[in-house]
């Protein structure tokens, strides 16, 4: 067999294909019924498998930037020092539905070093923003005491409530060093509300959630603190 | 190539209609949506355009390659679908490999859909023109309306934050760090221009210095 018997019917089907592409030919199609629900399909058809294999090449990369993003999130708020594991690898799920964290479940990262467990740190929402949700990154030790909380995504106000972000301002830093215990519960409020905490000029509310959140999240790790614990012995 | 056909009265004429005379928000005053939405920031205005431009030149030069192709009554459907598959091919592409420019755009690309300016540019120009003059007319229609983007964002930047270009360097790479510009030192911020409503007011003020230079020059004439 040599290769013009081969190419011989492709090119028959091309020289066919190529007819039917005139502009003379389409014209005639193009009012018709069925030509019309075979164009759209057709469109459809392709849009769907560019899609469908964008997704394919690209799902494994974006996964990996989204868990970049995170653990540089969590690195933030759980100083170096205190750890030598893969904080996205040693987790606990518990159940979160009555803590009022904006999710049924949290995923808390668990940091350790030489197997001993050093402090706690975990995502979680203030729900009720002034704008929205506001969701927080937050590290513990194990004491309770914060190491460290950042903001990661809000839609307060520009200008008044966006100084709950760590690039606008150093508001979110006096929380450090702070427990439940050295603070009391009922101190753990902005000043307007007889707490410690400010609150910014002409933004009350973006604060006030925000700190009632940090209270939620602290309660939250005390009522887990032995199971937490617990799980760094046993490794 | 030969880029000397870009100078052809023809393409001239696409090029003076996409930066000026048929601008797609000074004269059209199409893509009022994502134009509000994005410009707090003349970085983010910029980021925006760009991406806009990569999806006008591309769905006018698939429709002018197709046009023969689609029957107009179902031609609408079929543009829509096109522009959405593009768009999307553009978020997800940019999730995985520019991913902190995606950081930046990341909620605005989607508005890309909704600028109308694409449909309206695909609709009357490209299903009616070669692939070649099509995928110029995308470009500098999308170059009028990143200018515009820029400008806006500019003003609004500036009269809200002090700065200018903030966050360049984000979006360009480190090497365009030098854009970034304090403006006003230790300025204590004009809320208004940073929210839509803001926005709104100042491409009022926009369009009108258009229409007034057009007029001063229409007299001179």
């Amino acid at each position: 067999m040599n290769l013009e018997t081969i190419k011989a019917p492709f090119d028959a089907v091309l020289a066919k294909i190529k007819v039917w592409l005139e502009p003379e030919n389409l014209e005639k199609l193009r009012p018709q019924l069925h030509y019309q629900t075979g164009v759209l399909a057709g469109f459809a058809l392709v849009a769907a498998l560019l899609l469908g294999m964008a997704d394919l090449v690209t799902r494994d990369v974006i996964q990996l930037r989204l868990e970049e993003d995170l653990k540089a999130k969590l690195e933030e708020v759980i100083p170096a020092e205190l750890h030598d594991n893969d904080l996205l690898l040693d987790t606990v799920t518990l159940p979160s539905a009555d803590a009022n964290l904006g999710a049924n479940e949290t995923i808390v990262y668990l940091a350790k070093k030489a197997g001993e467990i050093n402090g706690v740190c975990f995502k979680f929402v203030a729900p009720d923003g002034y704008a929205g949700a506001i969701t927080l990154v937050m590290g513990i030790d194990k004491n309770g005491e914060i190491l460290g909380v950042r903001v990661i995504s809000h839609t307060e106000t520009p200008g008044l409530g966006d100084k709950i972000e760590i690039s606008k301002s150093k508001w979110v830093l006096s929380f450090d060093g702070k427990s439940l215990e050295n603070v009391g519960f009922e101190k753990w409020a902005v000043k307007k509300d007889n707490g410690i905490f400010d609150q910014f000029s002409g933004a009350t509310i973006t604060p006030r959630k925000v700190v009632l959140a940090i209270r939620r999240g602290l309660e939250f790790y005390k009522a887990n603190q032995a199971t937490l614990l617990a799980t760094g012995e046993k490794s | 190539m030969n880029l000397s056909i870009l100078f052809t009265p023809e393409y001239k004429r696409i090029a003076r209609d996409g930066l000026w005379d048929n601008n797609v928000i000074l004269t059209q005053n199409l893509a009022l949506c994502p134009l509000l939405a994005v410009t707090g920031t003349a970085t983010n205005g910029l980021g925006m355009g760009l991406a806009t431009i990569a999806v006008m030149v591309a769905s006018n030069w698939i429709v002018s390659l197709n046009r023969h192709l689609i029957p107009s009554e179902i031609r609408i459907p079929i543009f829509v679908l096109l522009i959405a598959a593009l768009v999307t091919l553009v978020d997800i592409c940019l999730n995985a490999w520019m991913h902190e420019l995606h950081k930046v755009l990341g909620l605005f690309i989607p508005l890309i859909v909704t600028n109308c300016a694409i449909l309206g540019r695909v609709e009357s120009f490209a299903s009616k023109q070669e692939p070649l003059p099509s995928l110029w007319d995308g470009f500098m229609m999308g170059v009028g309306f990143t200018l515009v983007m820029v400008i806006l964002g500019a003003m609004r930047e500036i009269s809200s934050a002090g700065t200018l270009f903030a966050n360049a360097s984000v979006l360009l790479g480190e090497s365009f760090r030098f854009m970034e510009i304090t403006v006003i030192e230790d300025y204590k911020g004009f809320l208004l221009t940073a929210l839509p409503p803001g926005g709104f007011i100042m491409l009022g003020f926009l369009v009108a210095g258009k229409r007034l230079f057009d007029k001063k020059a229409e007299k001179k004439a």
